[in-house]
């Protein structure tokens, strides 16, 4: 191959790498620049920039209280789940026992079941038995779709975990209640935190199943944001999106700086 | 380094009570010894006594089943037949964390979550004595392995030699009653290596612990043992002091994975109850009978020499067998000669002479004769495969 042919594939490769990484972040630009918008349309880009927007998104009630009531969920939902696929993840890294995979492949299911027929078919459930459409439902919701991933980052942990360490530890005098305390869950931290804040971010930006299972007075904020812009189109929404894409920026950031953001998603090898 | 030192001394003093009133100078007794994983015979009928304060070591290949033996003592893994006594109590089914073992691992297995100091007190916290005797004690571990200075360091800040001196001083601030060392060096260099086998040696000398080593390194193993266990597929073929294992090696596995070794085609000459002789070109050369055992005069029989037990002459003397040299390889201390022989089995010999001036003596292509010398030599069966 020629130099100059040589010359123009590299410079064809380095277009499409920098298209590819446009169109990631062209919404998230789209929508930053649409909430600045004075005029109360959601267009791009904007005339004339202004504030207002953003102002209107954190007074408006709805948004208030999906937020509180999203908080509530993501707190409940994640942690339980962080329980639950902890505990499993143990069980399925540790022990042999019948019907591993199975299990297993129920737990995960939920990444193949739509979200839709998740949430519709707690709807159903709850109605059947009575439930009051309440917090309850939502969580257990939740619990059902983030459990996958808890359980993938809480065995990824484990799988990286160095038995050595606690057997070095048993060896030292330390009881198997002893060796889990001072040994196993201080090192697990990083996988625990990771898989729950994946958990949190997830419940938290969840819609769809949200959608059936939630009612007015525990509507989610994603939720309130559909129920917002099937009435309205003005920026608001969009000047949510800037504040919300910034707020988990700082979680991440404020993460990363305790934990590592590498070791909370499992990409470094661990020492 | 005092009060470790000086910790040690009521406990030998009632061991040594111990031994007067009926007890035994046994720190670890295996007993038939058994394990298999599924289909793998990890261990057959192992039996050995570790006495105290003696330094034991476990050499064998890979997957002969010193670290299994080990992980056995330690109580990791559960024997599938035999008895394992440690102090003259059956441990089959105590648990590690009951054991009173210190340990150290190949990759030395520190804590990362923690300090070089809480690495090192983590069993003293486990047995719940008081801040400040922990404080003491690991200070007084630290100075034991000449280690003092990066109490606050994490492991990961500690080099390789200062990780191994870390998990030294965790394994003996508990006052262990057997230290098990798995391949504690195979991870350093090798000038750290040999200042570290000095340095343990000295260290269990002076705090008496009775001490089981495990390793591939026959080198390190007769440098380091009171004894060495000689394990092959999964069974203790011999126990000995270095000497005894390097000198009358009690098969040819063990001859062979001891040290150099030639092996030599042979016949066998005489034989009475107690020694054999072997004909060897115009050498009469005397052998232990005992692993000739059920052989007769004039069976072909393999003589296996050290290589310092060769002599090279010049050609024309009578000799053991004639060759040409080949290669010769200055060692420092002494210098390798290798020599094409027909009567070698893999066609070459290796002499060992400590004269300096061996190479301008006998330069390669030189057609020498060597003479067998010294009273070590042994035979053994032949075998089909080369040993």
């Amino acid at each position: 191959m020629s130099r100059s042919r040589q010359r123009a594939f590299n410079i064809a490769g380095t277009l499409v790498v920098l298209a590819i990484l446009g169109f990631v972040l062209l919404p998230a630009f789209v929508v930053t620049l649409a909430a600045f918008n004075d005029k109360a349309i959601l267009a791009f880009p904007p005339q004339a920039w202004s504030w207002r927007w953003f102002a209107k998104a954190l007074a408006y009630a709805d948004f208030r209280s999906g937020f509180g009531n999203g908080l509530i969920v993501t707190g409940w939902a994640s942690s339980i789940a962080l329980l639950v696929g902890g505990a499993f993840a143990f069980a399925l890294d540790r022990y042999a026992f019948a019907l591993k995979r199975t299990i297993e492949a129920i737990l995960l299911s939920s990444l193949i079941v739509p979200h839709f027929t998740i949430g519709l078919g707690f709807l159903i459930l709850a109605a059947q038995i009575g439930l009051a459409r309440g917090f309850a439902v939502v969580v257990v919701c939740h619990v059902v779709l983030v459990l996958p991933f808890v359980l993938k980052s809480v065995y990824v942990s484990l799988r990286n975990l160095d038995r050595r360490l606690e057997l070095a530890a048993a060896g030292l005098g330390a009881s198997p209640s002893r060796v889990l305390i001072t040994v196993t869950l201080p090192l697990l931290l990083p996988g625990l935190a990771g898989g729950w804040l994946l958990a949190a971010i997830l419940s938290f930006n969840e819609f769809t199943a949200s959608l059936f299972v939630t009612a007015q007075r525990t509507q989610t904020l994603p939720v309130a944001m559909y129920n917002y812009v099937r009435e309205y189109a003005d920026p608001s929404l969009a000047a949510l999106s800037v504040i919300y894409i910034a707020a988990t920026a700082a979680l991440l950031i404020v993460a990363n700086a305790y934990l590592g953001l590498g070791k909370l998603l499992n990409v470094e090898p661990r020492r | 380094m005092s009060s470790l030192a000086a910790e040690r001394q009521p406990r030998l003093a009632s061991q040594a009570a111990a031994e007067t009133t009926g007890g035994t100078g046994i720190a670890v007794n295996l007993r038939g010894i058994t394990k298999t994983f599924g289909e793998v015979h990890a261990l057959k009928d192992a039996t050995l006594s570790v006495h105290r304060g003696e330094l034991m070591t476990l050499l064998g290949p890979s997957g002969c089943g010193k670290s299994t033996l080990l992980n056995l003592i330690a109580g990791f893994l559960t024997p599938d037949r035999g008895e394992l006594e440690i102090d003259g109590h059956r441990v089959n089914d105590t648990p590690p964390y009951k054991r009173e073992i210190g340990m150290v691992f190949q990759n030395y297995a520190l804590f990362p979550h923690m300090s070089a100091a809480d690495n090192v007190g983590y069993g003293l916290r486990m047995r719940r004595l008081a801040k400040h005797e922990v404080a003491r004690r690991v200070a007084d571990a630290l100075a034991l392995v000449r280690l003092s200075g990066i109490e606050n360091r994490r492991p990961h800040q500690l080099s390789g030699g200062q990780q191994q001196r870390v998990a030294l001083a965790r394994a003996l601030v508990i006052s262990p009653k057997v230290l098990l060392l798995d391949e504690p060096l195979s991870a350093l260099d090798r000038s750290l290596r040999a200042s570290m086998q000095v340095e343990i040696k000295e260290i269990q000398h002076q705090l008496g612990v009775t001490t089981i080593f495990v390793t591939h390194d026959q080198s390190e193993a007769l440098s380091l043992s009171d004894r060495i266990a000689v394990m092959f597929d999964g069974q203790i073929r011999q126990i000995g002091t270095p000497a005894e294992i390097y000198r009358r090696p009690s098969d040819r596995c063990v001859a062979s994975f001891v040290g150099d070794v030639n092996v030599l085609r042979a016949r066998l000459g005489s034989i009475d109850e107690t020694t054999a002789t072997i004909s060897l070109g115009a050498q009469i050369i005397p052998v232990a009978m005992g692993p000739l055992a059920g052989s007769k005069p004039g069976d072909p029989a393999d003589l296996f020499v050290r290589p310092e037990q060769l002599r090279l002459s010049g050609t024309g003397e009578p000799g053991a067998a004639q060759g040409t040299v080949s290669t010769h390889i200055y060692q420092g201390g002494h210098v390798d000669l290798y020599v094409r022989s027909p009567v070698a089995v893999g066609g070459r010999l290796l002499v060992r002479s400590p004269e300096p001036d061996a190479i301008t003596r006998w330069p390669i292509g030189a057609v020498v004769g060597v003479t067998v010398s010294g009273a070590d030599a042994m035979a053994f069966p032949p075998q089909d495969d080369k040993p």
